[in-house]
């Protein structure tokens, strides 16, 4: 297990280092002089202060030597500066982080209970109404653009009913405290979680219905019938828990998806997490920032898969540890 | 072929999916011939809601601009990106699958490697980045989707080319002195089409609703009108106008969908027994 662990974490640490040397050639991509570009952000551009931005950042110094430092400075968890918002980019994201944590989360769960309960009562009641439409609703959901629905969301449930709030994370200036905090926050996380969740919630819930499908032609659940077991035990003791591992695994690898689908959904809803900072440093070219936030990103996806893959070895004793 | 027509013409979905499809390849190929009029043109007041002037039936938004002129012409930049950035990683994942696969060892892990490396990364993420780094057009919107695209390729191929393997024809080529590539291009890949086929309807279902993301955040060709630019630019006025979200998401949606149906009509043809069990 211990060695399983450590060849996972090396393998995370390489796909990282790769993923910042791919960062540092995008930002030398980027138009224009990095040190013209910052000394236009800082508003400021004669020949003397790019040449001293120049050396602070090490931009006079060969390419590999470059690169050296580049790496040496995020593995530090320095991001560079974002000369736009006057911050370090490792600050802004960190500030923004939470935001997304709580997003992303929550509708994560959302999806994966609602999805797989739904794929299951499809597969349960396959070839009925009930089939028919969850299938049908999960087909138009999975080919709905998730910046469409968020939209559509607004346009229901905050203009037309005005139930909920459509932006933000908070009542601005409303000062809650304690319980009416998290009461409002929730009412705020409502729409954004949802229109996220509902995308994921359809594709889980065609994986659940397909793999329930296959997975009750297998010989066990004919042995259970004939060991006389009732239908609704067969289908959730052995068909349901027997189906459910291809779609952890789809949603183990979902993370990424997730992470796009935040900044679509952070952009639409103004939810101050690094989605929308990635919006924002879009809309100023703030090119340190965009790429600050794609490392960022890149990393959690990293710790994701790592996590996931060692929960499949304790859920699944088959898989062996060794390989 | 004419069997998986066939048998794609049975399946409803599949049907609906073809027929939506056609409709909007109708639409991209011959509607700026009917409306020769551009989309960026002011047509008439801002604002007027649709179903009222004969003139512009589905209104027009904050600038007065025709909305369905701009869903007729969005529709051919929706899927050129489309079919255009499937091809591009088709032509990048499938010789890396098929060498990896064919060659297995060393190449085969390097490949591999490499391949996951592209699977990690987040891809809207990266197709962001690489749009914003290399300036918002055409070609790097297609190149970016291109290239956050091709690695589930690679992988399909991949594992199809080590099943056909060690098929005894392909043993039979090997024998009889023919090269590598003429094996692998004239005796394994033909056999390994379908489900790239099927695998490549959905990519580019994909990659419509991708591009309709980057040009909702701005990151669309500036020269060229699209559904994703126009949803993005109705954002903002969606309280007063909500024709002009609206419409043009309806667009993507149904586009997008009349692949996925496709695609799983395809996979019903081309695989009947899976498609038998599956229902």
């Amino acid at each position: 297990m211990l060695s399983f662990i450590a060849q996972r974490i090396v393998k995370g640490v390489i796909v990282l280092l790769a993923i910042i040397v791919l960062n540092f050639f995008l930002i030398r991509l980027a138009p224009g002089d990095p040190a013209v570009v910052m000394a236009g952000e800082a508003g400021a551009s004669d020949q003397i202060f790019v040449q001293q931005l120049r050396e602070k950042f090490g931009l006079d110094r060969p390419l590999p030597e470059q690169l050296f430092l580049y790496v040496k400075g995020i593995l530090s968890f320095d991001l560079g500066f974002s000369f736009r918002q006057q911050m370090p980019v490792s600050t802004l994201i960190l500030e923004r982080l939470p935001a997304t944590l709580l997003l992303t989360g929550t509708a994560f769960v959302i999806s994966l209970v609602l999805g797989i309960f739904f794929g299951a009562l499809a597969a349960r009641w396959a070839g009925t109404w009930a089939d028919t439409l969850i299938t049908v609703l999960a087909l138009i959901f999975y080919a709905t653009p998730l910046f469409w629905v968020a939209l559509m969301a607004i346009l229901l449930f905050s203009v037309a009913l005005d139930w909920l709030p459509s932006f933000g994370y908070e009542t601005v200036g409303a000062n809650y405290m304690g319980f009416a905090h998290i009461l409002d926050v929730a009412a705020h996380l409502i729409l954004p979680a949802l229109t996220i969740g509902l995308f994921f919630m359809a594709t889980y819930a065609r994986m659940t219905r397909a793999s329930m499908l296959e997975v009750k032609r297998l010989d066990f659940v004919k042995t259970a019938r004939a060991k006389g077991l009732g239908d609704n035990l067969i289908q959730r003791r052995h068909v349901l828990r027997n189906a459910l591992l291809p779609v952890v695994t789809l949603a183990g690898l979902q993370a990424g998806t997730l992470i796009g689908g935040a900044v679509l959904t952070e952009t639409v809803f103004a939810w101050p997490g690094i989605g929308r900072l990635m919006y924002d440093a879009l809309l100023q070219r703030d090119y340190n920032l965009l790429l600050g936030v794609f490392v960022v990103c890149s990393a959690m996806v990293l710790v994701f898969n790592l996590v996931t893959d060692l929960i499949y070895r304790l859920v699944d004793p088959r898989i062996e540890f060794a390989s | 072929m004419k069997k998986v027509l066939r048998a794609m013409l049975r399946n409803p979905g599949g049907m609906i999916g073809l027929i939506i499809l056609l409709i909007a390849v109708c639409i991209a190929v011959f509607g700026p011939m009917v409306f020769p009029n551009s989309p960026w043109r002011m047509a008439q007041r801002p604002f007027v809601p649709p179903f009222t002037l004969p003139t512009v039936p589905l209104g027009t938004d904050a600038l007065g601009r025709d909305v369905l002129a701009g869903i007729i012409y969005g529709a051919r930049v929706s899927l050129l990106v489309g079919l255009v950035s499937t091809l591009a990683a088709l032509t990048v994942g499938v010789p890396l699958g098929a060498m990896a696969g064919y060659f297995g060892g060393r190449a085969d892990d390097a490949l591999m490697r490499f391949t996951e490396f592209f699977q990690t990364v987040p891809s809207f993420a990266l197709a962001i980045v690489l749009v914003a780094v290399l300036q918002p057009s055409i070609y790097s919107i297609v190149a970016a989707i291109a290239i956050v695209s091709w690695p589930p390729v690679a992988r399909l191929v991949r594992g199809e080319v080590l099943s056909l393997r060690t098929r005894e024809y392909v043993q039979a080529a090997v024998v009889t002195g023919q090269s590598n590539t003429w094996i692998i291009c004239r005796e394994i890949l033909p056999n390994a089409l379908s489900p790239v086929i099927v695998l490549a309807s959905l990519m580019v279902a994909t990659a419509i609703l991708l591009e309709s993301s980057l040009s909702f955040l701005g990151l669309g060709d500036p020269n060229l009108i699209s559904w994703g630019y126009m949803v993005g630019a109705g954002r903002t006025v969606i309280r007063q106008a909500w024709w002009i979200t609206v419409f043009p998401g309806v667009a993507i949606l149904l586009s997008v969908l009349a692949l996925n149906l496709i695609g799983e009509g395809l996979n019903d043809a081309l695989n009947p027994r899976l498609a038998k069990d599956g229902r």
